[in-house]
């Protein structure tokens, strides 16, 4: 069943005069459970893509469905509680609050639910467990290493339980070492039955997905069928 | 919407930016601080003032007979103007008068008298002794605290009556309670009818108050007066004055000097006093008022930039917590929220302050005619804590917008 449908996509972006047509008539559906990237060229739309995705931006043609919910024309308070229920975010440079320690960025999502502050850094805390970093928990992100806020932020991606986990880069900013242990990481949180989409343009990192969706020019180019999972 | 986790948060911001916070809180208190000192000085001043005129009638006016200065009716400069009982009568038949004394100086002295000696017994010593109509209660607010002030029967018979204030009666008897008791005022016999008190304070409570035609019969005064004052009802400004013109006019008829003399009558009008001091008060309090409102703006200026600078700088963090699901109220909440606390904890720190220096002050300065105790009112610090609270919603309410505005997409973005 698919999680995610996109029908029809278009969106362009108006710069002075001219109207640029970034996205072109954009089809494509991910499976639930599936793990899929995304690439392309600087300026092939990926971008556009994923904020979409994100529900970050509005689409000016088409259709998006996520799970059986239609997002189009919400309000900003609704798309940030869609974000929020539905969507997990991994950021290239991690995105953690500097001033908040592990485990209060962790929980940050739950705090936008209204969850207790001690209900919310216990769940946390099982999360930083889950990623290895419980030890760390009262550390603030300066005081660790690149991987480690990685992991942190993929802890604060999973607790609010989303349906889709966007991964921007994940490795963009890391070591091929450290790349290769937060790919190890995204595969078994993958393999708990997380649909994730990493938006990459290094080839190895797609090539640790099921499925590669190639943009160009705004449009899906040769799209291989999704291996049998 | 106010939970302990968004104060957290607060604290944590304003925390994060000790120096900051501390610079923006301070310009703010100061402000507040001033403005209540002003204030309260400016309160303490109007009613050290206006207590000079709380004794007295402010709506009356007084007549003090002085020296021709321009000839008159081929007579010279330079006589003495002395008013007389019919004086008294013809005014106070004027409709606009309520109440209506001459004043009679005993010793042949200035209008108000000179002191003389009043003796009881054994103990003797020198008062002002003012010989007056009844209608003095009203012009002077003597408040009878016992027995009865003078009254028309004792003019019209010349009755040894006399109404003394509750220092002399202490000084003399060593009571109050001397109703029916006798003094001897330059060796003329009076009996005491009356106890008075006064709200002019000890000089005003000093005095014996006796009736006009008697001591001008016991003291050689024939039917001179020396001053009269009248009131004249709720009369405004220019009304009083031409009551007043119109006195003077009779006075210039009657005793033979021209009109236009300033000098042979000097006239005290108090409804034009009392109006004069409460225009310039009132065109004080709105110069307060004006300060404060421009001190309240350049404080909610101030907040409000800082906050400003602090959205800018917030902006990759506010759209990351709008990435993660916070809702543009959840964030416009925190930062008006935090204006408010800022503005609110500071402006009441200064007035705190404020009021705390008022006290000092009001506590070593006595108060006096020209100053009276500085103070704030407790609902002028409630309306200051509303106005802060408001000051401090609208000084967070454009860098809340700022903030709101602040497209999650920046999340994504690296720098």
């Amino acid at each position: 069943m698919s999680l995610v449908r996109l029908e029809k996509i278009n969106k362009y972006y108006r710069v002075g005069a001219h109207s640029l047509h970034v996205l072109r008539d954009v089809e494509m559906s991910i499976d639930e459970g599936e793990m899929v990237s995304i690439m392309g060229a600087s300026g092939s739309g990926k971008s556009t893509l994923l904020n979409i995705l994100g529900i970050l931006d509005a689409y000016d043609g088409g259709k998006y469905w996520l799970g059986d919910t239609l997002i189009q024309h919400l309000g900003e308070r609704q798309a940030a509680q869609y974000r929020n229920k539905f969507i997990g975010f991994i950021f290239q440079s991690f995105n953690l609050l500097p001033f908040k320690t592990a485990v209060e960025n962790v929980a940050l999502p739950l705090y936008y639910q209204g969850v207790s502050r001690r209900k919310r850094n216990r769940i946390a805390a099982q999360y930083l467990e889950r990623v290895g970093l419980l030890d760390w928990a009262d550390h603030r992100p300066s005081e660790m290493s690149g991987g480690q806020k990685q992991r942190v932020a993929i802890a604060r991606a999973l607790i609010a339980k989303p349906r889709l986990i966007l991964a921007d880069e994940p490795t963009g900013a890391l070591d091929s070492e450290t790349s290769h242990q937060i790919m190890d990481l995204l595969t078994e949180i993958h393999q708990t039955g997380i649909t994730l989409v990493v938006v990459t343009h290094e080839a190895d990192v797609a090539a640790r997905t099921q499925r590669t969706i190639r943009l160009r020019d705004g449009k899906i180019v040769d799209t291989p069928v999704a291996a049998a999972s | 919407m106010f939970s302990l986790d968004r104060w957290q948060e607060i604290f944590e911001t304003l925390w994060r930016n000790k120096l900051r916070t501390a610079l923006t809180a301070f310009s703010m208190a100061w402000g507040i601080f001033m403005l209540v000192v002003l204030l309260g000085l400016g309160n303490g001043m109007q009613t050290g003032v206006e207590s000079g005129f709380a004794d007295d009638a402010t709506n009356s006016v007084w007549m003090f007979g002085g020296q021709t200065s321009k000839p008159a009716k081929g007579l010279p400069v330079g006589r003495r103007v002395v008013f007389a009982n019919p004086d008294v009568d013809k005014i106070d038949a004027f409709p606009e008068v309520d109440h209506i004394t001459g004043r009679f100086g005993i010793r042949g002295g200035g209008p108000f008298g000179g002191e003389s000696m009043v003796r009881a017994g054994p103990k003797a010593q020198a008062f002002d002794v003012r010989a007056v109509h009844p209608g003095h209660l009203y012009l002077e607010r003597t408040e009878m605290k016992a027995g009865r002030y003078l009254n028309d029967e004792d003019i019209a018979h010349r009755r040894k009556v006399a109404v003394v204030g509750i220092p002399v009666a202490t000084f003399l008897f060593g009571t109050t309670d001397v109703i029916g008791r006798w003094i001897e005022i330059n060796r003329v016999p009076f009996a005491i009818v009356g106890v008075f008190d006064d709200a002019g304070g000890e000089g005003e409570q000093k005095k014996v108050y006796l009736p006009i035609t008697t001591a001008q019969a016991a003291f050689n005064g024939a039917d001179r007066v020396n001053m009269i004052m009248f009131t004249v009802g709720d009369a405004g400004v220019e009304e009083s004055k031409e009551i007043a013109d119109r006195a003077v006019a009779h006075l210039a008829e009657a005793h033979h000097f021209a009109p236009a003399d300033k000098q042979a009558v000097r006239v005290r009008n108090n409804v034009e006093n009392f109006a004069q001091f409460q225009q310039m008060f009132t065109m004080i309090a709105v110069f307060v008022m004006l300060m404060a409102a421009c001190t309240i703006v350049a404080g909610v200026i101030g907040v409000s930039n800082i906050m400003m600078i602090v959205v800018r700088e917030r902006t990759k963090e506010i759209g990351v917590r709008k990435a993660l699901g916070a809702t543009p109220a959840a964030i416009i909440g925190s930062i008006v929220q935090e204006a408010i606390f800022l503005t609110a904890v500071a402006g009441l720190a200064g007035l705190v302050a404020g009021v705390a220096l008022l006290t000092a002050i009001g506590a070593m300065v006595p108060p006096g005619e020209m100053f009276g105790t500085p103070r704030i009112d407790l609902d002028v610090a409630l309306y200051a804590t509303a106005i802060l609270i408001g000051a401090g919603a609208l000084a967070g309410f454009f860098p809340a917008r700022a903030a709101a505005k602040v497209n999650p997409i920046v999340a994504l973005r690296d720098e």
